[in-house]
């Protein structure tokens, strides 16, 4: 009898036992091989001068795959680069994503809705192009929403011109930011000569890396899954 | 560092190699009987201790399996005893239900029996027969014709008279035995009954002996286990492994039923905790989910349990009935609506999924397509999501073989490394042994030469005694036995000799 008690208490305790590698087992299961979430934050300048106002679709889709590559959590902010880009009333839509998926759809719909609106009412460019106000601009609202994955796109042609009296040839703190330049395309002076391009590349590589970012060049729009790390 | 020790006899590195042999080979031989008893002695002392600790290990492996076998054997006993225990039962109950009911059934046999006996009786009484006025009759129509007419009127009164009477006895004899049919067509259903009721005895007590035999058969292991039998304890074992297995099955289509029940709620699972929120690397909404499934499985457990279908959990066991009845229905309520809950949820995931999809088509610039039928699936789901809650609540009956199973396959398993590490401490010892004499042997290899100079000084120092011994041999042996006699000395110089050239553990430098 006493063997019977002895077995029925050692069973339980093996119950108890498996009961609690169960559930770790399962929480193994459940998180084996992912890394904690990472939140990202993407803010994208969109050049509205001169003829990139003729590839705003390109903008569009890569607007829209970004849309349906970020998840609840994640930040998105589109923004025009123009005369003076270092302003709020710049940006045509920003969100960041709800933590209920449905909620989280429907802010996608909107932000899909601003950007078709700001593309097709858009006619004119703009007769300056400031790409480091814009960048300022974008440093702010990525450090705000405090994400872990933070990058800027700017598609634009990288070629700066700016207003009389504006400043921005002064170091800029892009640090922990990753800094991505889409569908740069080439000016017609690159045409005459290459090296132009090249150096209007390496200068703002060097400006970033300066700043304690990071740098990278996209002129395939075919290859956009290299655009945003997946989680 | 190693050139310097090379030349540091010669220049030639060919002769200070030679030199460092010839030293090496001298201190060897003279450390040679030191260094042969450490070989010995480190072999034997690896090898008694190796064995030492595998007898520790198999007189460990040996209680252990006793242990095993006496577990098994309690366990095999107690079963034994519930399903004896089982089994009176279901005869008392069997007793109780058909034979409970034997006076009423014993009163209809009788009053049966009696009807029977009444219309048997009745029909007996039969009417009396005719008496033998025929032969009257005869006898007076056989008289002859008398002359005088009146006699003659008169024995034709009589015979009419007699006629009439035999008709009248005969229709009445008819009509009693019309009755007595009546009676014997009166005893067709009270026959019926009592084969009926027979049927119904014979039934009762078909099934009684059944289980009488089922009950010898329990007793016979029952005896068999208590009498500590091999053959009982080998069953047992068997029926031990067969039930992990099968209930190991079970267990891993659980499981598997538990993932596909975790993949059904954990999106929408989102919708309620949010789907960012973490702890550690899980999402918060996956542990949700996860917890959802794990309190359906222990809903199960207890239900199961106030079901006294399993026993994990003596507790619950021992609660009075009505309070066993209460913990039913709260455990049942629980799980429908656990059940109901993880329905809703898998409607809301088709419905996200939906949502997901019309999102995505309208990212890529594609009309949104309405599918057709989508209600299927959405059907589909919400019914999974309601059937596999009450589905996992039965995961306990496995369970609770799985675990009590569990005890002597381990056991099994522990005695089987036990008996590996015996024979792996066993083997090693022996090879330590081994190697420690080749390793004695590889030394004197290594010193053959002085080894070879010393048995040939040796063989030299012997020789005078060996030709004496052979003198000797020849003097005192007859001459008919010369050759026989040279054969033996020889023998015996051999069987000399030898051991003094062979055997090296003798030889001293």
């Amino acid at each position: 009898m006493k063997l019977v008690t002895d077995s029925a208490r050692l069973s339980r305790h093996i119950m108890t036992l498996l009961l609690i590698t169960a559930l770790l087992s399962t929480g193994l299961l459940a998180g084996c091989g992912e890394s904690p979430i990472k939140s990202r934050a993407v803010y994208m300048l969109i050049d509205t001068s001169g003829t990139y106002t003729e590839q705003l679709d390109k903008a569009e889709t890569i607007m829209n795959y970004l849309l349906a590559t970020l998840d609840s959590g994640d930040s998105l902010a589109l923004a025009r680069i123009d005369s003076a880009s270092f302003n709020e009333e710049d940006i045509i839509a920003k969100a960041t994503f709800d933590i209920r998926p449905s909620t989280a759809n429907d802010q996608k719909r909107l932000f899909q809705h601003h950007v078709q609106t700001f593309t097709s009412e858009l006619v004119k460019g703009s007769a300056h192009t400031d790409i480091t106000g814009g960048v300022l601009q974008a440093i702010d609202f990525l450090n705000e929403t405090d994400a872990d994955e933070k990058t800027i796109l700017v598609f634009s042609d990288l070629e700066e011109d700016l207003p009389e009296g504006h400043v921005r040839d002064f170091p800029i703190d892009v640090a922990g930011i990753e800094v991505v330049a889409l569908n740069v395309t080439k000016l017609t002076r690159d045409n005459i000569d290459p090296r132009d391009y090249e150096n209007r590349l390496a200068a703002w590589q060097k400006r970033v890396m300066e700043g304690g970012g990071q740098w990278r060049v996209i002129n395939d729009l075919e290859r956009l899954d290299r655009l945003v790390a997946m989680n | 560092m190693f050139q310097q020790l090379l030349t540091v006899w010669s220049d030639s590195a060919a002769i200070s190699a030679a030199i460092w042999l010839v030293l090496l080979v001298t201190v060897l031989y003279l450390g040679r009987q030191q260094a042969h008893h450490l070989f010995s002695t480190t072999g034997r002392a690896v090898f008694t201790a190796l064995r030492l600790a595998s007898r520790s290990v198999l007189k460990l492996e040996h209680r252990l399996s006793q242990r095993n076998r006496d577990v098994l054997m309690a366990l095999g006993r107690t079963a034994s005893e519930k399903a004896i225990e089982r089994e009176f039962t279901r005869v008392s109950t069997l007793v109780a239900r058909d034979l409970a009911h034997y006076p009423s059934l014993h009163r209809t046999l009788a009053d049966a029996i009696e009807k029977i006996e009444a219309d048997y009786q009745a029909s007996s009484l039969s009417a009396p027969l005719p008496p033998a006025w025929s032969d009257v009759v005869d006898t007076i129509s056989a008289l002859p014709k008398s002359a005088d007419p009146a006699l003659n009127k008169i024995l034709d009164n009589i015979k009419d008279a007699i006629e009439d009477s035999h008709e009248e006895t005969l229709k009445a004899f008819q009509k009693a035995t019309l009755e007595r049919h009546g009676h014997l067509a009166k005893m067709h259903p009270q026959w019926r009954t009592l084969k009926t009721t027979m049927g119904k005895v014979e039934t009762t007590l078909d099934s009684l002996e059944e289980r009488t035999c089922m009950i010898d058969g329990q007793m016979d292991r029952y005896e068999s286990i208590r009498n500590n039998e091999d053959a009982a304890a080998n069953s047992l074992l068997s029926s031990s492994l067969t039930q992990f297995l099968i209930s190991g099955l079970v267990l891993i289509i659980a499981t598997l039923g538990g993932l596909i029940n975790f993949q059904l709620i954990a999106l929408p699972m989102s919708e309620m905790v949010g789907g960012t929120a973490t702890i550690g690397s899980m999402r918060m909404s996956d542990i949700a989910a996860l917890v959802i499934i794990l309190i359906e499985i222990a809903m199960g457990l207890f239900l199961l349990e106030s079901l006294r279908i399993t026993h994990l959990f003596p507790v619950i066991g021992s609660m009075d009935d009505r309070m066993r009845r209460r913990m039913i229905v709260v455990t049942l309520t629980l799980l429908t609506i656990l059940a109901t809950i993880e329905a809703s949820l898998a409607y809301m995931r088709d419905l996200l999924a939906l949502d997901r999809a019309a999102l995505q088509q309208s990212l890529a610039g594609v009309g949104v397509v309405e599918a057709q039928f989508r209600w299927i699936p959405s059907i589909g789901q919400m019914v999974m999501g309601f059937i596999l809650p009450f589905a996992l609540a039965f995961v306990a009956i496995p369970l609770e073989s799985f675990i009590h199973s569990l005890r002597s396959v381990l056991g099994m398993v522990v005695v089987g490394v036990l008996r590996t590490v015996a024979v792996a401490l066993r083997l090693v010892g022996n090879l330590a042994n081994h190697a420690c004499k080749i390793l004695a042997h590889l030394y004197d290899l290594i010193i053959m030469v002085p080894l070879g100079v010393e048995r040939l000084i040796r063989h030299r120092s012997t020789a005078p005694d060996l030709s004496d011994a052979s003198a000797s041999a020849k003097t005192t042996t007859d001459t008919d036995d010369a050759p026989t006699a040279a054969n033996k000395s020889k023998r015996s110089r051999s069987t000399k000799v030898e051991p003094v050239l062979t055997d090296t553990q003798e030889v001293t430098p």
